[in-house]
């Protein structure tokens, strides 16, 4: 479904990705696991098209089609969604506004608001002093309401209490269950989240690049052991640090 | 560098502004015959009102004022204890009301103010009597139908004792009116523990000149809310209304909402004197130019102890045409004032316009949401009946203005 081709990406003439090679199929779900820092904001922003984000090579393919030069709202008419980390608060444009935009009927604002605990957000300005928690609910309400083909959750965890993680996990799963054609590009640190939505594939990025494509959950393991140093050992180089090589 | 130009070009502008040649604008109109009903209007005329917040079906209304050039085309009240006339058949009927006339606005304070009184045409006087509290609002009308006329309006309201009034005047022409000058003297009395809630919507074709002259008077636990709605375009409006907070912890709050296109040039600005302990007062004005200039002015003065105010302008410019100068002044007189302000003055944050449009939004409706939710009148704190008529009121403006 989305398929990025030896992708660089530069902010301000600083290098932020480099070659990146990465295929989200459909009905993935797909981990993008990486230290802060490290380029997993910048690749969800560069597929999006935000224009701080410059791509300075490579493409970008969406069902098919190469997407590089289209605007934001081309791309995501065409089914891309994203859940942002840390949107900015948009005064005097109410949430019920845009789930009204993105409205294809037959679906109840009220009770899916109520159901993220946002019905009383639903007439305030867009993210004006919501916590992080109710920030990420908020997005996934939209994501409901659109129902992208291609979903990237951006740290869907971060800020959010252990209570809320359940539920951002089942609104994540809604919104991946609508279709099973649906793909998903879950970006994380920390990984809490695949306590909830399992993904089905995984990768890691470091300073840019990408590392150690496999199974998600034992690239996970490896992390929580090593740290994300080691998966640029997989690839044939040398830690900083020695530790003991893992039995994958 | 360019922030000199653009002074210069204020001070250039502002100069243009008085430069207005009252005798190069007619005096003659025909007279315009009473309606029994104001659906006898014609259906444009109908629409441009509706456009200015006057609704000629008069649901949810007290009562109507409506003039049409130099003609008194309909008054009546709807309501037991408000009284709707004009100024020259209030002063006939009312011998007091000669106290009231030309107290809060000299005669000689400008040409503009002098040609009102050398050559009035009417005017609306709106009045609540005591204690009377009307749920719906009274509307008044001036319009233009004439092209190149200049109409000369001097208008009083008075909101007695413990009454409670709710005031939509719209101004607004016909569609084939191209030029024209509208004169406004208005006084406005608020009354020991009486409310006045006056909300303007102006709606003048694109070369009609404005000059409105507004003082309100505000006695003792008085509160005079004034929302002033201008999105259409008009060549040049310059305006200054006033309130005196003469009784203790009477109040004042002006919101405005300013949208400037291309060629219009308003020079706004409210400015409330605080003489009494315990009164307050808030300006509040929202500004958006799209090509077109906007001074945006605002002067709190404290005279009195245990006074606050605060002013507050946000400007925001969507082209590098336009411009916007905010002139906030506060002056203190005695020890014991609280005067405050803001003002900020910028262009759409790019992460805003994005963010949206990675909703589905394009650039342009990004854009236009962000700007309508910035003229949000939620803002003016507008009783809910009249919030919605508001709300339609400018609704039906911005899908000319965007």
């Amino acid at each position: 479904m989305l398929k990025i081709e030896n992708l660089t990406v530069k902010i301000s003439g600083k290098e932020v990705l480099t070659e990146v090679t990465l295929e989200v199929k459909k009905g993935q779900r797909m981990a993008f696991l990486g230290p802060n820092g490290s380029g997993k904001t910048s690749l969800l922003m560069a597929v999006m098209g935000f224009s701080d984000y410059e791509v300075t090579q490579g493409n970008i393919i969406f069902n098919g089609r190469r997407i590089n030069g289209l605007s934001i709202d081309q791309r995501a008419r065409l089914g891309i969604g994203v859940m942002f980390q840390r949107p900015p608060t948009v005064r005097g444009v109410k949430l019920r506004q845009m789930i009204g935009l993105a409205h294809k009927g037959g679906f109840d604002t009220e009770k899916e608001a109520a159901g993220l605990g946002l019905r009383e957000f639903l007439d305030r300005d867009m993210n004006a002093g919501f916590s992080g928690g109710e920030i990420k609910r908020s997005e996934l309400l939209q994501l409901l309401v659109s129902s992208p083909q291609m979903c990237m959750f951006d740290e869907p965890e971060s800020g959010v209490d252990l209570e809320n993680i359940a539920l951002v996990g089942k609104a994540i799963n809604r919104i991946l269950d609508k279709n099973r054609n649906n793909a998903a590009l879950i970006i994380t640190h920390t990984g809490y989240i695949f306590d909830y939505v399992k993904p089905d594939a995984g990768c890691v990025i470091v300073g840019g690049r990408l590392h150690c494509l496999g199974d998600p959950m034992k690239i996970l393991e490896t992390v929580k052991k090593h740290g994300y140093e080691w998966c640029i050992t997989c690839e044939g180089k040398k830690p900083k640090k020695k530790s003991p090589r893992p039995k994958r | 560098m360019v922030y000199n130009m653009r002074r210069q070009k204020t001070k250039k502008e502002i100069s243009e502004a008085q430069k207005i040649d009252i005798a190069s604008y007619g005096v003659r109109t025909k007279s315009r015959s009473y309606l029994e009903n104001l659906q006898n209007l014609s259906l444009d005329q109908r629409k441009n009102m509706l456009s200015a917040g006057v609704d000629p079906s008069q649901k949810a209304r007290s009562g109507s004022y409506i003039q049409m050039d130099h003609s008194v085309v309909y008054s009546k009240s709807l309501y037991s204890g408000l009284e709707v006339m004009s100024t020259t058949e209030a002063l006939k009927k009312h011998q007091w009301l000669d106290n009231y006339f030309w107290r809060l606005v000299s005669v000689d304070a400008d040409k503009f103010t002098r040609q009102a009184q050398i050559q009035p045409h009417h005017g609306y006087f709106l009045r609540a009597l005591p204690g009377v509290k009307a749920v719906y609002p009274l509307q008044a009308c001036l319009f233009i139908n004439d092209n190149n006329i200049i109409q000369n309006v001097h208008n009083v309201i008075i909101a007695e004792e413990g009454s409670d009034l709710q005031v939509i005047t719209g101004c607004a022409t016909a569609s084939d009116v191209k030029r024209g000058l509208h004169i406004g003297i208005s006084e406005f009395y608020i009354k020991k523990g009486a409310r006045l809630t006056f909300t303007m919507v102006h709606n003048w074709a694109e070369d009609v000149s404005v000059r409105p002259r507004t003082v309100a008077l505000v006695e003792e636990g008085g509160t005079f809310l004034s929302n002033y709605i201008c999105l259409k375009p008009v060549r040049n409006l310059q305006m200054y209304p006033k309130a005196e907070l003469v009784g203790r912890n009477a109040l004042a709050r002006y919101n405005s909402i300013l949208f400037a296109h291309p060629g219009t040039h308003l020079d706004v600005g409210s400015g409330v004197i605080l003489k009494a302990e315990g009164s307050r007062a808030e300006v509040i004005t929202r500004a958006v130019s799209a090509g077109g200039d906007i001074i945006a002015r605002g002067r709190l003065k404290g005279e009195a102890e245990g006074i606050k105010a605060h002013l507050e302008c946000l400007g925001l410019i969507l082209s590098d045409e336009g411009l916007i100068h905010a002139i906030p002044e506060l002056e203190g007189t005695v020890r014991g004032v609280d005067l405050s302000h803001e003002a900020a003055v910028g262009k759409i944050a790019k992460d805003e316009i994005e963010y949206l449009m990675a909703k589905g939004l394009s650039s342009g409706e990004a854009q236009a949401a962000i700007v309508r939710g910035f003229l949000d009148t939620s803002i003016m704190g507008l009783p809910a009946t009249l919030q919605k008529e508001i709300d339609s009121a400018i609704s039906a403006c911005e899908k000319k203005a965007f």
